[in-house]
C-alpha cells in the first residue's frame, strides 16, 4: 500500500542506463541510501556536539538483547523488540545517569555490557547464534519496496522533531548552565533525542550493521566539524559528507561484492581523513 | 552566629533613577547533600540596580547559593522575586554567565549561533533569521561586542567570550544577573574592564546583580553590598564593612589590604 509512495522514483532509477540501474534490489538500496545517510548526517551533528557516540553505541549493540527478546516472544519480526528494548534502554541509561550518580559514560558501558551480553546468552542457546549474524554486518541489498516507503516516512518524522528541538540541543551542547539557566526543562530536549536516535539506529541497523552504524553517525559530522565554521555549515557539510560517502559506499560495494555498510564507513573515513589535511592546512 | 549590627540589609536605591522597589528575596534557604549542610539558613535581599558581591572560600556554598537562586536545585526556604507593583511575576527573567572555562570551545559555533540557540525560532541549523541577528547584535552592542558576532565561539579570548556571555545574558534584559565567577582566567586589565562595564549596565537597565568571586580588591570598588558566605551568611554590608572583618580577613589572609 505504503510503496505507492515509491513507484514514481523507482520507475525513474529503472530508466537509468547504467548497469545497477537493472537490478530492483539496487534501486531499492539507492533509494534506501538516499534516505538513511542525510539522517544520520543531521543527527550526527547533534551526537557529536553533545557528547553522545558512546550512547548511540550502545544503543546500537542492545540490538542483540532486543532481537533475542523478539525471539523469546515469537515474533516474526524482531524489529518491533528491537524497537521497544531500545526506548527502554534510553530511559534506563538517563535514569542511572541521574539518580545513580554515575558519570554518563560509565552508566552506558555497565549497561551496554549487561545488554550485550544477555543478548548473546539467548540467541546463542543451542549453538545457533551464526543465525543472527546478519545483524552485525547488515545486509542494504535485502532491503523491500515497503521498508524505503517507511523510511521516508519516520525520515520526515525525525527531521520535523529534529528541528523543533534543534536550537535547544545546541544550546545544552554549548554550555548547560545556560540552557538550564534558560528553560525550565532543558533536559527534555536531549532525552526526546536520545530516543529518536534509539529509533532511527534500531530501524537502520538491519540494513547497516550493528558493527558499524555508529561510524556512520560520527564520521560525517566529526569530518564536517573539521570544515565548519558555524552551526549552520556544520549541519550542511555533514548531510552532504554522509550523502557522498553513502551513494559511493553503496557502488563500491555492488562492484565489489562487499557488505555495503562497512562499505560506505570507508568511505566516509576517506572524506574525514581528507578534512583533517584541510584542517592541518588551515 | 551573630550578625554585627550595621550589617543589616540595605533598603531602596541608591541614586535616584533606580527604582529600588523590585526585589528577590532569599528567606531561610538551605541545602543539604548527603545529610550535610552545604547551606543554612540563607536571608538574602537583591535589590535592582545594586551589585551584590559573593564571597567565600572554596567549597563555601557560593556555587549552590546561584543554583537556587536560578532554581536548579531543590532547597529549604524560599526564594522569591518582587516586581516593582511587589507582585510576584511566575518567572522572572533570570540572566546567567557561568565561568567561560566551562564553555564548549571546540564547537564549530559563531557568536551568533550561540544567540540564535537562546532565543526562539528558526533551527540554528537552518541558517538564522535577520531579525535574530538583529536581536544578537543589539545584545552585543551593549557590551561593545557587536564586531564579534560572526566570529567562531572557539577563537574568543577569555575577556571577549565573557562580553559575548554577558551581551546574551542581557537578551533580553532580565531582572536579576546571577554571575559565576566569571573572571577566573582572564587577565587584570580584563577584569577591570568587564566590572566596569557591569557596573555600568546595571544602573542603566536597573537589574540586581549578584556576582560570585574572588576578586575582593576589584569588587570592593565595584561592589555595593558584599556577603561573606561559609555555608551561611557569616556577614553582609558595604565591601568596606565587609573586609574589615576578622573573619573575612582570616580566611582571605588579608594583610596588605586597609
Amino acid at each position: 500500500m505504503i510503496e505507492i509512495l515509491l513507484a514514481p522514483w523507482h520507475n525513474a532509477l529503472a530508466s537509468l542506463p547504467f548497469e545497477w540501474a537493472r537490478f530492483g534490489f539496487m534501486r531499492l538500496a539507492l533509494l534506501a541510501v538516499l534516505l538513511v545517510s542525510p539522517l544520520l548526517g543531521a543527527l550526527g551533528t547533534v551526537v557529536v556536539a553533545n557528547r553522545m557516540a558512546f550512547f548511540s553505541e550502545a544503543i546500537g549493540h542492545a540490538a542483540f538483547t532486543g532481537i533475542a527478546l523478539g525471539v523469546l516472544l515469537g515474533l516474526s519480526d524482531p524489529l518491533w523488540s528491537m524497537l521497544g528494548f531500545a526506548l527502554l534502554l534510553t530511559l534506563a541509561i538517563a535514569w542511572f545517569r541521574r539518580r545513580g550518580g554515575l558519570s554518563s559514560d560509565t552508566a552506558i558501558g555497565l549497561v551496554m555490557a549487561f545488554t550485550v551480553s544477555l543478548g548473546i546468552v539467548i540467541l546463542s542457546r543451542g549453538g545457533d547464534f551464526a543465525r543472527y549474524t546478519n545483524f552485525l554486518i547488515g545486509d542494504m541489498l535485502a532491503i523491500t519496496a515497503s521498508d524505503v516507503a517507511w523510511l521516508a516516512l519516520l525520515a520526515v518524522a525525525v527531521c520535523a522533531l529534529l528541528f523543533f528541538f534543534f536550537n535547544r540541543l545546541l544550546l545544552a551542547a554549548l554550555s548547560p548552565a545556560i540552557a538550564r539557566s534558560r528553560a525550565k526543562h532543558a533536559g527534555a530536549a536531549e532525552l526526546v533525542f536520545a530516543c529518536l536516535l534509539a529509533v532511527v539506529v534500531t530501524c537502520a541497523l538491519p540494513w547497516i550493521g550493528i558493527l558499524v552504524i555508529n561510524a556512520l553517525l560520527i564520521l560525517p559530522a566529526a569530518a564536517a566539524r573539521n570544515l565548519a565554521r558555524n552551526t549552520a555549515q556544520f549541519f550542511v557539510w555533514s548531510v552532504a559528507i554522509s550523502l557522498v560517502a553513502g551513494i559511493t559506499g553503496l557502488f563500491a560495494s555492488f562492484y565489489a561484492s562487499t557488505a555495503t555498510g562497512a562499505t560506505i564507513v570507508l568511505a566516509a573515513m576517506a572524506v574525514y581523513l581528507l578534512t583533517l589535511l584541510r584542517r592541518s592546512a588551515s | 552566629m551573630q550578625l554585627p549590627p550595621d550589617h543589616a540589609p540595605v533598603h531602596h536605591g541608591i541614586a535616584p533613577h533606580r527604582c529600588g522597589e523590585c526585589c528577590t528575596t532569599m528567606k531561610g534557604v538551605g541545602v543539604r547533600y548527603n545529610g550535610a549542610p552545604v547551606l543554612e539558613d540563607i536571608d538574602l535581599h537583591l535589590h535592582c540596580g545594586e551589585l551584590t558581591a559573593v564571597i567565600g572560600e572554596n567549597g563555601a556554598g557560593k556555587t549552590t547559593l546561584v543554583k537556587c537562586l536560578l532554581g536548579e536545585i531543590s532547597h529549604g526556604g524560599e526564594v522569591h522575586f518582587l516586581d516593582a507593583a511587589h507582585r510576584r511575576p511566575d518567572s522572572p527573567v533570570i540572566g546567567y554567565v557561568p565561568q567561560h572555562s566551562s564553555f564548549d570551545k571546540s564547537a564549530p559555533v559563531s557568536v551568533l549561533d550561540l544567540f540564535a540557540a537562546s532565543l526562539a525560532g528558526r533551527p540554528a541549523c537552518l541558517g538564522v533569521s535577520r531579525s535574530v541577528r538583529d536581536a544578537a547584535l543589539e545584545g552585543l552592542r551593549r557590551t561593545g561586542a557587536g564586531e564579534l558576532i560572526d566570529r567562531r565561539v572557539g577563537t574568543l579570548s577569555g575577556g571577549e567570550l565573557q562580553r559575548v556571555l554577558l551581551g546574551l545574558a542581557l537578551t533580553p534584559v532580565p531582572n536579576i544577573l546571577v554571575l559565576d565567577e566569571p573572571m577566573s582566567g582572564v587577565d587584570h586589565s580584563g577584569r577591570e574592564q568587564f566590572y566596569e562595564l557591569l557596573s555600568r549596565l546595571r544602573r542603566e537597565y536597573d537589574f540586581a546583580v549578584l556576582l560570585v568571586s574572588h576578586d575582593l580588591a576589584t569588587l570592593a570598588r565595584f561592589a555595593d553590598r558584599m556577603v561573606f558566605l561559609d555555608h551561611r551568611i557569616v556577614c553582609e554590608g558595604t565591601p568596606a564593612e565587609v573586609l574589615r572583618d576578622t573573619r573575612v580577613r582570616e580566611a582571605f589572609s588579608l594583610h596588605s589590604l586597609t
